[in-house]
């Protein structure tokens, strides 16, 4: 979406409860002063903003929240939508590009959610573990994964109050009936703030690099119905396979072969039942609670079996 | 999202007589490498499946190279595991295995036409572990009712692979939904042993030759 379009959409929908207004008769006027007549956008935006004042008989300040919605961020499941958020800033991230002012994680009690601010917004800086009351920002979804963008009628307001960020916790249950490359005995990329997994002793972003060895297990589980991939960090993997970092490192220099090490875990953990509990990133499940379900409830299940 | 990424085949889960009755097969595309898909005659395709039973026995088949065939019993009959140079790990599992011993498999339906003309059904495993007798019974559990909830679902409207089961079989779902409803009885009389060797014995009866026959040996 082009940054005009974002605005013609936010000053349509700042209007949605009094005019009859659509966003590309906005964007047209916009167009026409900022291509036109060269005038800057936020003083484009200033007037047509203020000419719908006028024909709608209101005053500035009426013009409030406009139409979005005040959502929770695990209720986002919608791309460009417009809507309010009151947040924690969680974790501030290292801007990847020269466009984006501030990028990092949002979180209310029902999860946390990516956010992206941009320089040409002019927005003031966030700070993190502060709590914020958020009015339109507009929903993005990439790849199945939602995040927000900041824009220039983003109203932000601090508020003085605590607000606990949840994690989106996940369970998913289902036989281990796969366990994917890079699980085992790895090695990650030492240089400060990057942790990828090197391959053939290369960082993707460092190139060659003296790994730090680690522990983790990219699986799948299976349920019948649907797969759902699960990592477990270095504790989850110890916990599952009761294999620590040390033990594992002296697998593969026996053998010299850290290889040996994902072969040992797969003959103890594949084609069992797990039921794991985390956040989702992405397309994985990240493993914070594991448990054996243990032994099957056979009359219940006869009794459903009956009932179907 | 136009470059997802290709999504994973899930694992069916289907008792050995169902499984052994699968020989139709698809594709769902004319794409040279399209996934291929048994077609489960209680209505569901299948290109992975996940079972766990009782290895009995094992053998090596191979004629110049190792090729391992093993015999996995659940309770309603025998599934066919094969596995050479191409399945190293599963290979090599089913060398060091000891039957009688119980056995999670995951793996890919392949079928395979002997010289009179039956379409036999077997497993190429992508894995096979060694799990305990919890393992199993969740597994029996489990596949009972993924079964019965297939057979409710064969004369829905729209299910695809229940009106292809309908013209490519002649195959009654009523028979696998009985068939599961008494692995389930079973288990909740709970007593294991016993039901095992009842198992073995009818899956023997139900399949016999099937293990010693050469003509039933797919190429590796």
């Amino acid at each position: 979406m082009s940054e005009l379009r974002q605005e013609a959409e936010a000053i349509a929908e700042q209007f949605s409860d009094h005019l009859d207004v659509d966003a590309d008769e906005v964007e047209e006027r916009l167009e026409n002063l900022v291509n036109e007549y060269r005038v800057p956008l936020d003083e484009a935006r200033r007037s047509v903003t203020n000419s719908y004042l006028e024909d709608a008989g209101m005053e500035r300040d009426e013009l409030g929240r406009g139409g979005s919605e005040s959502v929770l961020v695990d209720e986002i499941d919608e791309d460009e939508q417009w809507v309010d958020l009151r947040v924690t800033l969680v974790d501030l991230w290292e801007p990847r590009s020269d466009s984006i002012s501030q990028v990092g994680l949002l979180g209310d009690e029902s999860g946390t959610i990516k956010f992206v601010a941009f320089e040409t917004s002019d927005l003031p800086e966030l700070t993190e573990g502060q709590a914020y009351e958020l009015s339109n920002v507009v929903t993005d979804e990439y790849e199945g994964s939602y995040s927000v963008k900041l824009n220039r009628t983003t109203q932000i307001t601090e508020i003085d109050e605590e607000i606990e960020v949840g994690d989106n916790a996940d369970t998913v249950e289902g036989a281990l009936v796969d366990i994917q490359s890079g699980s085992g005995l790895i090695k990650r990329c030492p240089e400060d703030d990057c942790t990828r997994v090197l391959q053939n002793g290369r960082c993707s972003e460092h190139g060659q690099v003296e790994g730090e060895f680690d522990l983790r297990i990219k699986g799948v589980l299976d349920d019948g119905e649907t797969v759902t991939e699960v990592i477990f960090d270095r504790e989850a993997t110890e916990k599952l396979t009761g294999m620590g970092l040390e033990e594992a490192k002296d697998m593969a220099m026996d053998a010299l072969d850290t290889t040996v090490v994902a072969e040992e875990m797969a003959d103890d953990v594949l084609g069992r039942y797990y039921r794991v509990t985390g956040p989702t990133f992405g397309r994985y499940v990240l493993v914070d609670e594991m448990e054996d379900p243990g032994a099957v409830d056979v009359e219940s299940a006869l009794i459903e079996a009956r009932s179907i | 999202m136009s470059q997802s990424a290709p999504t994973r085949e899930v694992a069916r889960r289907v008792f050995a007589s169902e499984f052994n009755d699968a020989g139709y097969t698809f594709t769902e595309s004319d794409d040279e490498r399209a996934p291929v898909y048994a077609l489960l005659p209680t209505g569901e395709s299948s290109n992975r499946v996940f079972f766990v039973g009782t290895l009995t026995e094992k053998e090596d088949v191979g004629e110049d190279s190792e090729y391992w065939r093993g015999r996995i019993v659940d309770p309603t009959g025998t599934f066919f595991v094969y596995a050479g140079q191409y399945q190293p790990e599963a290979a090599s599992k089913l060398r060091d295995l000891e039957p009688p011993a119980y056995v999670a498999v995951v793996g890919k339906p392949r079928t395979y036409e002997t010289d009179d003309g039956t379409v036999r059904v077997s497993v190429r495993p992508e894995s096979i572990t060694e799990v305990d007798a919890a393992t199993r019974d969740r597994w029996v559990a489990e596949t009972a009712t993924r079964t019965i909830e297939r057979v409710a679902a064969f004369d829905d409207d729209g299910n695809e692979y229940a009106r292809m089961a309908r013209e490519e079989y002649d195959l009654d779902p009523q028979t696998y939904k009985a068939a599961a409803l008494s692995a389930l009885e079973d288990l909740d009389e709970g007593d294991e042993l016993a039901g095992d060797a009842a198992d073995e014995d009818r899956a023997d009866g139900d399949t016999a030759g099937d293990a010693t026959d050469p003509a039933g040996t797919p190429e590796p």
